[in-house]
């Protein structure tokens, strides 16, 4: 028990302040309840994706800065294919962005892997190209979304032969973020991959030496994130009913989320649920202060403090661990 | 590659400057077939007069990528000093609304250096946040002096835009402020400790550098050129806002790459990053030329970026 508490230092500290943040929540507006949590999850849920992409990511030791630009190309792909399209037809459509989303990934990963550019440089050009591809499938909010998709995150999760009062306070969006994390990355996470990945991150020298091929492990990993990003980007159009091409804010919540919930820059070191519950936090502390009636201009501010004291705290310890 | 350096590629990392010479040449060329008669003086005094303030925010990327480092609050910080000039300058006069505009910006360079020097956080983390609070209080103080108007005073608005003798004359600040820098990169011992740091800090700081003094120093003089350069800026574009600079923040990165300085830090110069500043603003001429779709022209600057980039790195065999 206390190994285990030890090993998940962090994540647990992460979900006792998620804890301690939800009673505050409660104390400060008592109405608090089903559709406060409802509307935290949908607003966490592009934030949840985009965070899951880049730990992956930067658990192979890399980094992916053109996130938020294949969620707006996975956005429109999706709003544009299924204006007009019957409600089964959009199950195809979904398939088919979440491939797009695969196939970006990947061509990321074999650009680093090929051009041998640092990742920062290629993420970095292909932001602009995602961005552009976005732009190129719709110039303009619009298109269409499959009315069972966006209701796949409206409201409490109610399942067949369980009583509702024992499913209804679980937020769909929520359910449907672990679901989707459970289906993609608990497999490859148990497996060689998972391993590879971790490896590489760690030491990539070492994992080489260990036969672990660095190019196909890489160009996996930023798969896996295209197709996390293909989500998030879907999620988009769930929540808004249509495509938005222009990328939102979402690469640097999604770095600052990354390093709150304790996953090393330097790769091999962390896990995805640190991440996730970091998104959480940081959605329910904005929330929090719209409820305390702050100006959220000062939500800001508070934000990106909060986010510079942790690392800095982080930085210290990790310091003090090498020096001892 | 394990093979023999060919001619051209023992060339080409011993003078790297000629290869993004010959690029900036073509693109030149190829505008000038593409549409001939475009290449004159007035185009050139145009170009110039726009990759100057990309260049100079290039020189924040550049230092700092020296050290192995980024300044990614650079754009905000520039935003910042703009803003608060312009909004100022009614209360406190152009000097004072100078004077004043710059502090923040100081700021945030010595915040950038306690987190990366003392807390040992990683550069891009750590200014990203900067940058992030920075955004934060800018629009908190928009609230403050939204009646009292905002003024581009006439004599930025005369070193942004204007021309003596047909060539720009933000060149005046721009040439003193290159030759300072290539100087400095170096000639000097600070700009040797940029170079030093970056290529091993451990041994480094075993020669007695004292490392924490220089990432302090290093990030408050790219906080003082962000904020210059947004002085320059608001005088060009005449008009200050918000997200003022913003968008030259990526571009600026882009420009050190395409120069040919390693985001891995110790090596590269600021001349590259001067012919890479040049090189992305001649580019996007020649795209805005062609007449294609506003997405099509993303994308190619984005796969023009990453050829150039690769094509440098396998010539000049780099790691």
């Amino acid at each position: 028990m206390s190994r285990f508490a030890q090993k998940n230092g962090w994540t647990l500290g992460l979900a006792a302040l998620f804890a301690g943040l939800l009673i505050a929540t409660k104390l400060i507006q008592p109405g608090f309840g089903l559709s406060g949590l409802d509307s935290l999850a949908r607003a966490a849920l592009p934030f949840a994706f985009a965070t899951a992409a880049m730990t992956v990511v930067v658990l192979a030791g890399g980094i992916d800065l053109s996130v938020a630009s294949m969620m707006a190309v996975a956005s429109v792909s999706g709003a544009r294919l299924m204006e007009g399209a019957s409600e089964a037809e959009a199950a195809g459509i979904v398939g088919l962005v979440l491939l797009v989303g695969l196939a970006m990934g990947a061509i990321n990963g074999a650009l680093i892997v090929l051009t041998r550019v640092p990742d920062i440089v290629v993420t970095l050009s292909m932001l602009f190209v995602w961005e552009g591809t976005a732009l190129l499938i719709l110039q303009g909010p619009e298109g269409g979304c499959a009315i069972w998709l966006r209701d796949l995150i409206l409201g409490g999760l109610s399942l067949p032969f369980v009583p509702g009062a024992l499913t209804e306070w679980l937020p769909k969006a929520a359910v449907l973020v672990a679901v989707v994390l459970a289906v993609v990355w608990v497999p490859v996470a148990r497996s060689k991959l998972g391993l590879s990945i971790y490896a590489v991150g760690s030491d990539p020298l070492a994992a080489f030496r260990s036969g672990v091929s660095l190019g196909r492990t890489r160009i996996a990993a930023y798969a896996i994130a295209g197709l996390l990003a293909a989500f998030g980007g879907l999620s988009l159009t769930m929540a808004t009913g249509i495509g938005a091409p222009i990328p939102g804010p979402y690469l640097m919540a999604a770095v600052a989320a990354v390093v709150l919930g304790g996953v090393a820059l330097t790769g091999g070191k962390g896990g995805l649920l640190g991440p996730i519950l970091a998104v959480f936090v940081l959605r329910l502390v904005r929330m929090d202060l719209t409820l305390l009636s702050v100006d959220p201009n000062v939500t800001t501010i508070i934000e990106g403090t909060i986010m510079v004291i942790v690392v800095m705290m982080g930085g210290l310890l990790a310091a003090r661990e090498r020096g001892r | 590659m394990s093979k023999e350096p060919s001619r051209l590629s023992r060339l080409m990392s011993d003078h790297p400057l000629i290869p993004l010479a010959a690029l900036l040449l073509v693109l030149i060329v190829a505008l000038e077939l593409l549409r001939p008669g475009i290449v004159n003086e007035r185009w050139i005094a145009n170009t110039i007069k726009f990759a100057i303030p990309l260049a100079m925010l290039a020189a924040c990327q550049t230092l700092t990528m020296l050290t192995g480092g980024i300044d990614l609050s650079a754009g905000v910080a520039a935003t910042v000093v703009a803003f608060v000039m312009a909004t100022q300058v009614p209360i406190l006069g152009v000097p004072g609304a100078i004077a004043a505009a710059l502090i923040p910006a100081i700021l945030m360079g010595l915040l950038n250096g306690f987190g990366i020097a003392i807390c040992r956080v990683h550069p891009l983390i750590m200014t990203l946040g900067t940058g992030l609070i920075a955004t934060g209080f800018l629009q908190v103080y928009q609230r403050f002096v939204i009646a009292s108007g905002s003024v581009v005073p006439d004599s930025l608005a005369w070193l942004g835009t204007g021309r003596t003798l047909g060539l720009p004359n933000s060149l005046l600040l721009f040439v003193p402020f290159a030759a300072l820098i290539l100087y400095g990169q170096r000639r000097t011992g600070f700009g040797r400790l940029l170079y030093a740091l970056g290529s091993n800090e451990a041994a480094a700081r075993l020669s007695g550098v004292r490392a924490w003094q220089v990432y302090f120093t290093l990030y408050a003089l790219s906080g003082v050129i962000a904020g210059i350069t947004g002085l320059l800026y608001v005088g060009l574009i005449k008009a200050p806002s918000l997200s003022l600079m913003n968008p030259v923040l990526l571009p600026s990165v882009a420009a050190a790459v395409v120069g040919g300085t390693s985001i891995f830090g110790g090596r590269g110069g600021y001349g590259g990053t001067i012919l890479g500043a040049l090189i992305l603003t001649v580019l996007g001429t020649l795209l805005t030329l062609v007449q294609i779709p506003e997405g099509a022209r993303g994308v190619f600057f984005g796969a023009i970026i990453l050829a150039v980039t690769a094509i440098y790195v396998r010539l000049t065999n780099q790691t």
